[in-house]
């Protein structure tokens, strides 16, 4: 019985961190970081002139190539945003500086490289184009 | 541990599934040959290879003919390190079980439970969120 109400419980409790992650999932949260700036030279590529989408991955995971293409398919819209995709592992030191926790990560950069917000797990491509039709 | 390989994205959440529903049956019969079984799946699928582990075999053997479209790929590293976390927790259970400390052994099936089941209904992968975690608390500061 007791063993019974224990796997009850760990079941609801799966089924309540499923689903609050699939809600949470490529959502952006606004989020101003006023760490050092991320600059051109530590990303190996030019940031755009009006913002950037810092997309971090781990080698191949699934929801970074989702997230790849969702961006890559928005972006050219609009001019003067780039979208650059480091891996995290290779760049452990702004990881670290930019309190990344999982890939994929999207930081919103500003043209200064400022953080101004973020969207953890992979975005819906409406997601993306509302933050940067507000930019 | 040998390279790092792709492997079928889909495969690991199939592998979730039948997990859950062995560790469900350990967690109630407490029969030991039940999770020997899945200490020695997890050994193979995190030391040696997720494909070649029995889970793996079965995939690629029986679901995936039946599958449609391409296979999505995706490094075998986080979902290993999934593995591994699991082996640990059911590695523990088996000391649980051997020693008849039931309420060890149990919580530690309960724990693997609601990662496997989390993995396999919602592709949520627990050991692949904590992955860069890790790698950010084993690498030390430049």
């Amino acid at each position: 019985m007791k063993t019974l109400a224990l796997l009850v419980a760990t079941l609801v409790a799966a089924v309540a961190v499923g689903f609050i992650s699939k809600k949470r999932q490529g959502r952006f949260v606004e989020k101003k970081n006023f760490h050092p700036l991320v600059t051109a030279d530590e990303v190996g590529q030019e940031l755009g002139s009006v913002a950037t989408l810092l997309q971090f991955s781990s080698a191949f995971c699934t929801q970074c190539r989702a997230t790849r293409q969702v961006l890559e398919n928005v972006v050219p819209s609009f001019p003067g945003i780039t979208h650059i995709e480091i891996d995290a592992e290779s760049h452990l030191e702004l990881v670290r500086r930019l309190h990344i926790n999982q890939t994929p990560t999207t930081i919103f950069l500003n043209s200064e490289g400022q953080e101004i917000g973020r969207a953890v797990g992979a975005p819906k491509k409406s997601q993306v184009v509302a933050v940067l039709e507000k930019i | 541990m040998s390279q790092p390989e792709f492997i079928d994205a889909r495969g690991p959440r199939f592998s979730a599934g039948i997990t859950t529903a062995v560790l469900v049956f350990a967690l109630f019969t407490r029969l030991d040959v039940l999770i020997f079984w899945q200490l020695a799946v997890f050994t193979v699928a995190a030391f040696y290879s997720m494909p070649m582990s029995p889970y793996g075999i079965f995939y690629r053997k029986v679901i995936v003919p039946r599958l449609k479209g391409p296979a999505p790929l995706e490094s075998s590293k986080p979902p290993r390190f999934a593995q591994l976390v699991g082996f640990g927790f059911v590695l523990v259970a088996t000391i649980g079980a051997l020693t008849h400390t039931w309420a060890l052994f149990t919580v530690a099936t309960a724990a693997c439970i609601f990662a496997a089941f989390l993995n396999s209904a919602f592709d949520y992968c627990l050991g692949c969120k904590v992955y860069l975690l890790g790698v950010k608390l084993t690498t030390p500061k430049r």
